[in-house]
């Protein structure tokens, strides 16, 4: 090969979906679906659910065979191919594998070796070294030895990633990573195919969760009703309107406050947003803990008015590009007595209140005592509040006041509390947190 | 390589044994000969002179009266176990055995048929030969019913052979009411039993260990199998195509065995979950172990069978040891998942 044949090779992407198109039984389930994978990156595969990822995914690892369209890796058309030698190209993490029997952890990441070995070939150092390094990349390797009914799903699910990477393939696919994971894992799930995508592995993941997408691809394939609807970075695939599109919900698109990845927030259905109808809510934020629920409440349809701010933190800023109505303090400075009646009466006024999971000080605690006294009352607890408490037991007690009266929520289920408290009547309000 | 020698520890203890279960069994009878007499009169066609002491009754009755029957049963108990490791791995499932496709109920039909209207059948074909046949037919056409565009998706598989299993029940039912005088020839077949062996029988179903060393390389296979069919493909295996041959290579292995000695139950059921328990899950330790535990398991319950003052099928010996053994096993030891 020369110089120039090499430089197309690497330029080429590693993975070519060309217009493919599959019926399983009578039901067209993916109709003329292109895409590429360029080689080292992690693209996501998003969109609801009976788009056909799954099914993609099963079209790019041969076991179905599409009934028009191709599917290219590295220069080779799988369908083509035997399973043995697509094994060697493609290595496919599923969404649950069954391992209800005591193979150790060792012998399951072995398995994936399955497709170098002839029946008779003997384990050989390159099939070692290949598992060896497999464990050591996903972790796996501290428990090498136990039985993998014995492990959990976490780690389970490493071992079947590490499965996959003992096949030495230059492409990887995994179906829902994330489905049957606790926060932390999926986390740590995605991180490692980060990791080894920037170590030269080729990823396609479907992807459930769309901010985890967001945060971790670096490309996405949005998929609806068996086609791609559009493709390319997150956040020109993740928009309001696209995702409307696939998803027919609405949903805020804002910037992730730490990592500043795209995020994705889902809005209550169309018909219960009717209750966003003139309906007013006061948000007490602070530094920028309220701005997500500012741009989420705003978008979908609320009055939102906000305050205490301090003038030119991240909820002045994000209020007053939305055109909302708000209390500001200077900088720094305690609310007053003044700003305290201004907020007491944007209070009074609003149908509801949004606390956000705000740090406390004793300068701001008069937005505290204000919002208690509102007829409902939207809590979002994310961090413990003693981590949050800068005033001592003045902000305890202002906070437990507070809480007795209200819902305490997730951020994630902050707007559609509101939708539900809204519906409620003020005195169906449950006084004692369930 | 540790699993090729766990798997040629396990194969060399388990033949000893084995060896040693013949040897048991061939001193046990109505006339009692003392096992060393016993192991030098089958040495002797090794070791020239070794057997010179035997007297020539004792070696006529342990060459020509029980060791026909005591080979019979190591290789009908070898055929049942490997089938039955085969059977649960390829149907992920633990109450799988040797004839869940319906090899057992199809030999029973060929052999009642034969017993009960002999005449009724073509090429004049004997017990034997008509449940061969039966169990063969039953075992096709069982995986034609569940095959579809190519496809055998395993829990129709099980399904088709429960029901084909069921119906075949009824038409040995029928066949039974009208057995007349030849009713308890019918119902020692039925039961299963390995009385008059002959060398000729043993030739049957030592088919089984050409079977069994056709299966012995696709162990890792059967390993990957475990993961199911998804995973197993996506691991480089021709599901379909690796189906295919572990099923036809079960079934003629179980139908060899099943129509010389009739139906045994509970050994290919058993004795891999025993095995498994005792050697792990991984098929290239389990399979051969299973072939001899089971081979070991059948010498030794046909001994007891025909120990007794009345000789009782071997069947009936079986299930009468292997059901409470299980239980036991089961009570005390995770056997639910394969």
């Amino acid at each position: 090969m020369t110089e120039a044949e090499h430089a197309r090779e690497a330029d080429r992407p590693l993975l070519a979906v060309e217009d493919v198109s599959v019926t399983l039984g009578d039901v067209p389930v993916l109709e003329g679906v292109s895409m590429t994978v360029d080689r080292g990156s992690f693209v996501g595969l998003i969109g609801p659910n009976g788009a056909g990822k799954t099914t993609l995914l099963r079209a790019i690892n041969g076991a179905i065979t599409p009934d028009e369209g191709r599917v290219v890796v590295d220069g080779e058309v799988v369908a083509n191919l035997d399973s043995r030698t697509a094994s060697r190209l493609v290595a496919t993490v599923p969404q649950d594998t069954t391992l209800s029997f005591d193979f150790d952890v060792r012998r399951t990441v072995a398995m994936g070796r399955t497709p170098h070995r002839g029946r008779l070939d003997p384990w050989t150092e390159a099939d070692e070294r290949a598992v060896e390094c497999a464990m050591e990349r996903t972790g796996v390797a501290e428990f090498a030895d136990r039985p993998i009914t014995a492990v959990s799903g976490g780690e389970r699910q490493r071992v079947v990633v590490a499965r996959a990477l003992a096949q030495e393939t230059p492409l990887l696919l995994l179906d829902e990573p994330t489905a049957s994971l606790d926060v932390s894992h999926q986390v740590r799930t995605l991180e490692l195919i980060d990791d080894l995508t920037d170590a030269g592995t080729t990823a396609l993941a479907a992807i459930h969760d769309l901010n985890l997408a967001a945060r971790y691809c670096d490309a996405l394939v949005l998929l609806a009703d068996g086609e791609v609807l559009t493709a390319g970075a997150p956040e020109a695939v993740l928009t309001e309107s696209t995702l409307r599109r696939a998803f027919g919900a609405d949903a805020v698109v804002t910037r992730h406050p730490v990592t500043g990845s795209t995020h994705v927030t889902a809005l209550p259905d169309r018909d219960r947003e009717s209750a966003a109808d003139g309906a007013r809510v006061h948000v007490i934020g602070g530094g920028a803990s309220g701005s997500r629920y500012l741009q989420a409440l705003s978008a979908a349809g609320y009055a939102v008015t906000t305050g205490a701010v301090a003038a030119g933190s991240t909820d002045a800023a994000t209020a007053r590009r939305l055109g909302i109505e708000t209390v500001t303090v200077p900088p720094q400075a305690p609310v007053d007595d003044d700003a305290a009646a201004a907020v007491r009466e944007r209070v009074a006024r609003a149908d509801a209140v949004v606390v956000a999971d705000l740090t406390v000080g004793a300068g701001t605690l008069p937005n505290l005592n204000a919002a208690s006294e509102a007829d409902r009352i939207v809590l979002v607890e994310g961090r413990p509040f003693a981590e949050r408490n800068r005033a001592g037991r003045a902000g305890r007690r202002a906070y437990e006041r507070l809480r007795d009266r209200a819902r305490v929520v997730a951020p994630e289920d902050a707007v559609s509390a509101v939708t539900t408290a809204l519906e409620a009547s003020p005195t169906g309000f449950p006084l004692e947190p369930p | 390589m540790r699993t090729a020698v766990r798997a040629g520890l396990w194969s060399g203890g388990l033949l000893a044994v084995l060896a040693g279960a013949v040897v048991v069994s061939a001193a046990i009878g109505p006339a009692s000969i003392p096992p060393g007499t016993v192991a030098r009169a089958l040495l002797d066609p090794l070791v020239p002179g070794v057997g010179a002491a035997v007297t020539r009754p004792h070696h006529t009755i342990v060459f020509t009266v029980r060791l026909p029957r005591i080979a019979l049963a190591a290789v009908v108990g070898f055929a049942l176990a490997t089938a039955g490791v085969v059977m649960q791995g390829f149907f992920r499932n633990p109450m799988a055995d040797p004839s869940i496709v319906g090899v057992s109920s199809g030999a029973a039909v060929g052999a009642v048929a034969a017993i009960v209207a002999p005449l009724a059948l073509p090429f004049g074909l004997g017990v034997q030969g008509a449940a061969f046949a039966g169990a063969l037919l039953t075992a096709f056409g069982v995986y034609l019913l569940a095959s579809e565009g190519g496809r055998t998706p395993v829990a129709t598989l099980l399904l088709a052979g429960i029901a084909v299993q069921t119906l075949l029940g009824a038409v040995v039912s029928y066949l039974l009411l009208h057995s007349g005088e030849s009713l308890r020839q019918v119902v020692y077949w039925l039961m299963g039993n390995l009385s008059n062996a002959t060398w000729s029988d043993v030739a049957v179903a030592a088919v089984a260990i050409p079977g069994f060393l056709v299966l012995l390389p696709f162990s890792r296979d059967l390993d990957v199998l475990l993961l199911g069919e998804a995973d197993a493909h996506s691991l480089g295996i021709e599901v379909e195509r690796t189906k295919r041959l572990l099923l036809a290579v079960a079934s003629v292995v179980t139908a060899a065995a099943v129509a010389v000695s009739g139906v045994i139950g509970f050994v290919g059921l058993v004795v891999p979950h025993i095995l498994r328990l005792v050697v792990g899950p991984d098929h290239r330790v389990l399979l051969p172990a299973s072939a001899l535990g089971g081979a070991t398991f059948l010498v030794l319950s046909d001994t007891v069978a025909r120990a007794g003052p009345a000789e009782v099928p071997v069947g009936i010996v079986t299930a009468a040891v292997g059901a409470p053994f299980f239980l036991y096993l089961l009570r005390t030891r995770e056997v639910h998942a394969l």
